[in-house]
């Protein structure tokens, strides 16, 4: 079975500074694949060259078979490869329903899809998700309105919402009340084995991530440090030497 | 168009247009500078800035006529637009400091209109100008006509931006006002009264423009329409040159003065505005493509 | 459905005193068609404006060009008169959305006050080349032919082209609103960044919100010329200083973003503007300078979302908003 994501040797400099250097990973098709590292290790601009968000100087980039490296972000979105943002990105004016609505894939949109009212089975699906995420009485209130929890779970109800093969989460417990995290984890894995969506997953709450990934990369100072499986990455020398700042 | 072989035919044409350029230049990039500064300060983009050198002109206009010499009318204009810019402080501005830059833009939209108007109930709509009895120095043969009192008034713009950036870097106010600029909430913990500074430098912005106006009605011309042209020149001197960056504003300034002046020779005058507002287009456009390049927007 | 049966019956009514007003009124029927017109400067400036967070300050540009293009085709086309006018009228629709279509894609990737002041430079640009350019009259303008009906006919005819335009307008918007196209331009307004990162088609819907607008204000050029009867390219077609900011500023005085505020705010500008302007005597363009800063100032919700505040505020507990951000556990709701 091919990696649905495969990163081959990827750099990106802002300026002088190196942010990754020759990193390559891959994304199973199916699996939850963890991405951890201290602050600054360069996890989000990873994040951030795949998603098209900026260009990168080097490598390449494969999703589901194709070269994305120079594609922007819309177009590989709609490739269905959706990420989430560490400080939330709502539609701040629109109710959570509204959020939803116009979060539904827009792969094959035509004049006349753009021209039609949401369809009943798309509003019914929102209100589903929102239920799945917990949002459900909320659902007529302004998303700006809502706590920074709460619009984290919308924006992850939005991202399933658009159906992608592969969705990036950007720390998904960062910010979220501890007491919520054990739920948050078990709907990202239900979304995985329900919906089938492949997850990349940034974290930084160690709990939280050997919960959930089947396999981790670990970054340091833009690179990559060690990779396997939580048991793995735990008991990995230089992992902890990163993470506890010896060097 | 025909005026294109002109220039092919006597390359002299070319140092007369240069000349010119350069010497006007140096007004559109004060009030360049101005702009900037209240933008960077105060994240505010002024759009009554050009009615402001309008008023200035104004202010030195009639007090040329009085009998008062530009030497004093041009400093006396500054004081009373630096009064006038406190009065529009203390009454709008300070409301819309903080608020969303579609505000700010519409607000001094209405100044904008508002002075306008003003001038051209109180003034009428006729083209003033300040008598000088300066000679023109005519270099190359002829060729190349040089009217001293652009010259007097390039040397008056440099001088008033070189003050300028004296006050900025050696005053106190001057450096709370640039400390506001980096980063205005560690200003206010620092103990500076951000409101205070605003305050100034909105009536300093006010002063260069009256400064400004001074000049151009003394070296040029002025009319209660001709604000938003300027505004716009400044405008699109700060998107080139960027904020805080005085080289580049004068550089960027006596470039667009020049270019200006070779549009409105080769163009015809009557498209020489229409010129700079497609070119103000054109850069905001280009530039955009640029950082679209890298994945970012002009915001 | 409340809101959408009270919308219904605003709707005809304001339908049925609009084919009634030259008829009960006949002495304003000029004004009145102004009013028609100044509803839709206003709803067209929303879509970009308020519903989708493009300030143009240059869709006066779109109205010029309609006015221009209609005056020409029947200055130039030799076609009878009624037909002229109805080619001109179409013509000038099509060249404004052409325009929007071909600058759209370039100047609508400008974000934010950059976008607003490229578009003031382009209807500039536009007002200084119709002043300049021989063919179409340069500073001295066109005269638009002289309508062949009865004189007393005159006024009523442009008053219902307008009228219906304008109904046209509100009908068309109020569709879109509804549809996918709203939910999408409203995202672009509230957060462009994820509505790419979610894969939204911005340029497309960008564009395609300008060409809508363009359509409508150059339609409306064609009528506003004949009923005027003289083109002046600065002060009627490319009237900045007023059409042009007149729409942004009845859009923002009636709550820019909704439906019913450009409406709301055209129509209370325009009375305004009317009953109060003839007192002034030259000064009402410096009034106009002091009302833009008041409403702006004071006033940057619009009518609709002062109404809206002023209804929330009372212990109302179908309104849960406010209370949400102060809820003392607002994040075990989530988990339920």
């Amino acid at each position: 079975m091919s990696a649905l994501l495969e990163v081959r040797n990827v750099s990106k400099r802002f300026g002088g500074i190196v942010a990754n250097h020759k990193v390559s990973l891959d994304v199973a098709r199916g699996s939850i694949t963890g991405l951890i590292g201290p602050n600054g290790s360069g996890k989000t601009t990873l994040f951030n060259s795949i998603v098209g968000y900026h260009p990168i100087d080097g490598g390449s980039i494969r999703f589901d078979g194709r070269e994305i490296a120079r594609m922007r972000a819309p177009q590989i979105a709609r490739l269905g490869l959706v990420r989430t943002f560490q400080q939330t990105h709502v539609y701040r004016a629109m109710d959570c329903v509204q959020n939803m609505q116009i979060s539904t894939s827009h792969a094959g949109e035509t004049l006349f899809s753009m021209l039609r009212a949401p369809a009943t089975a798309v509003t019914e699906r929102a209100e589903a998700l929102l239920e799945f995420v917990g949002l459900y009485s909320k659902r007529m209130l302004r998303a700006g309105d809502l706590s920074f929890g709460q619009q984290k779970l919308l924006e992850f109800a939005m991202a399933l919402m658009n159906e992608p093969k592969l969705l990036l989460l950007d720390e998904p417990t960062a910010g979220i009340n501890p007491v919520l995290i054990n739920g948050l984890i078990d709907r990202l894995k239900r979304a995985n084995a329900e919906l089938g969506i492949t997850l990349l997953v940034i974290e930084h709450n160690m709990r939280v991530i050997m919960n959930l990934a089947s396999h981790i990369y670990c970054f340091a100072h833009g690179e990559l440090l060690a990779e396997g499986d939580p048991e793995k990455v735990r008991n990995d020398r230089r992992v902890l030497d990163a993470y506890l700042g010896g060097r | 168009m025909s005026n294109l072989s002109v220039l092919f035919d006597a390359p002299i044409l070319l140092v007369q247009l240069l000349v010119s350029g350069i010497l006007v230049g140096a007004i559109f990039a004060l009030v360049a500078y101005g702009m900037a500064l209240l933008w960077g300060v105060m994240n505010i983009i002024n759009i009554a800035q050009g009615e402001f050198v309008m008023v200035g002109g104004y202010i030195a206009f009639f007090l040329a006529r009085a009998g008062i010499s530009p030497i004093f009318g041009i400093p006396i204009a500054a004081v009373v637009m630096y009064g006038l810019g406190l009065a529009l402080y203390r009454s709008v501005i300070w409301r819309i400091v903080d608020q969303d830059m579609f505000i700010s833009i519409l607000a001094t939209f209405g100044i904008s209109i508002l002075l306008q108007q003003l001038g051209n109930q109180l003034f009428g709509s006729d083209i003033r100008t300040l008598p000088s009895h300066l000679p023109s120095l005519f270099l190359a043969g002829g060729m190349v006509t040089v009217p001293e009192i652009k010259i007097v008034g390039f040397a008056a713009a440099l001088a008033v931006g070189a003050a300028l950036v004296v006050f900025l870097r050696y005053t106190r106010l001057g450096q709370a006002i640039r400390a506001t600029a980096q980063n205005a909430r560690a200003a206010r913990v620092l103990g500076i009264d951000t409101n205070r500074v605003y305050a100034a430098t909105f009536a300093l912005n006010c002063a260069i423009c009256g400064a400004a106006g001074g000049l151009v009605a003394m070296t040029w011309f002025i009319q209660p329409y001709l604000g938003l042209t300027y505004t716009l020149r400044s405008f699109m001197i700060v998107i080139v040159a960027g904020l805080g960056n005085l080289p580049g504003v004068i550089l960027a300034g006596t470039g667009l003065g020049v270019v200006e002046q070779a549009a409105g020779f080769i163009l015809g005058a009557e498209y020489q505005t229409a010129f700079v507002f497609l070119l103000l287009v054109v850069i905001l456009v280009g530039r955009n493509m640029v950082l679209a390049r890298q994945r970012r927007y002009l915001k | 459905m409340n809101s959408r049966k009270r919308d219904i019956a605003i709707m005809v009514a304001t339908g049925v005193a609009g084919i009634a007003a030259p008829w009960v009124a006949p002495a304003i029927t000029t004004q009145m068609a102004f009013l028609w017109l100044m509803i839709l400067f206003a709803l067209t400036w929303d879509i970009n404006g308020g519903q989708m967070g493009y300030n143009s300050f240059g869709n006066v540009l779109f109205f010029g060009l309609g006015v221009y293009a209609c005056a020409l085709l029947q200055r130039d086309s030799g076609l009878s008169y009624y037909v002229a006018l109805g080619c001109g009228i179409g013509l000038g629709a099509l060249v404004a959305a052409g325009a929007a279509l071909i600058l759209g894609p370039a100047v609508l990737a400008i974000r934010g006050h950059y976008f607003a002041i490229a578009t003031l430079g382009l209807a500039i640009v536009a007002a200084d080349i119709a002043s300049a350019w021989e063919y179409v009259g340069a500073a001295s303008g066109l005269a638009t032919p002289v309508y062949p009906g009865l004189i007393e006919h005159r006024t009523r005819f442009f008053y219902y082209l307008l009228f219906v335009l304008a109904a046209l307008t509100f009908l068309t918007v109020r569709k879109l609103y509804s549809a996918r196209f709203g939910l999408a331009i409203n995202a672009i307004r509230d957060d462009e960044d994820k509505a790419e990162a979610m894969g939204l088609h911005t340029t497309r819907y960008k564009v395609f919100a300008w060409c809508i607008s363009a359509f409508f204000l150059g339609a409306a050029g064609g009528p506003v010329g004949n009923l005027v009867g003289f083109i002046d390219p600065q002060d009627l077609a490319f009237a900045g200083a007023t059409f042009g900011v007149w729409m942004v500023l009845m859009a923002v005085l009636g709550g820019k973003g909704t439906l019913w505020g450009p409406v709301i705010g055209a129509v209370v500008f325009h009375i305004t503007q009317e009953v109060f302007w003839t007192y002034l005597l030259g000064w009402q363009r410096v009034a106009m300078g002091l009302l833009i800063v008041i409403i702006v100032v004071f006033f940057p919700a619009g009518i609709l979302g002062w109404a809206g505040r002023a209804r929330a505020r009372p212990k109302d507990p179908a309104q849960p908003a406010p209370a949400a951000k102060t809820a003392p556990r607002p994040s075990m709701e989530a988990e339920r």
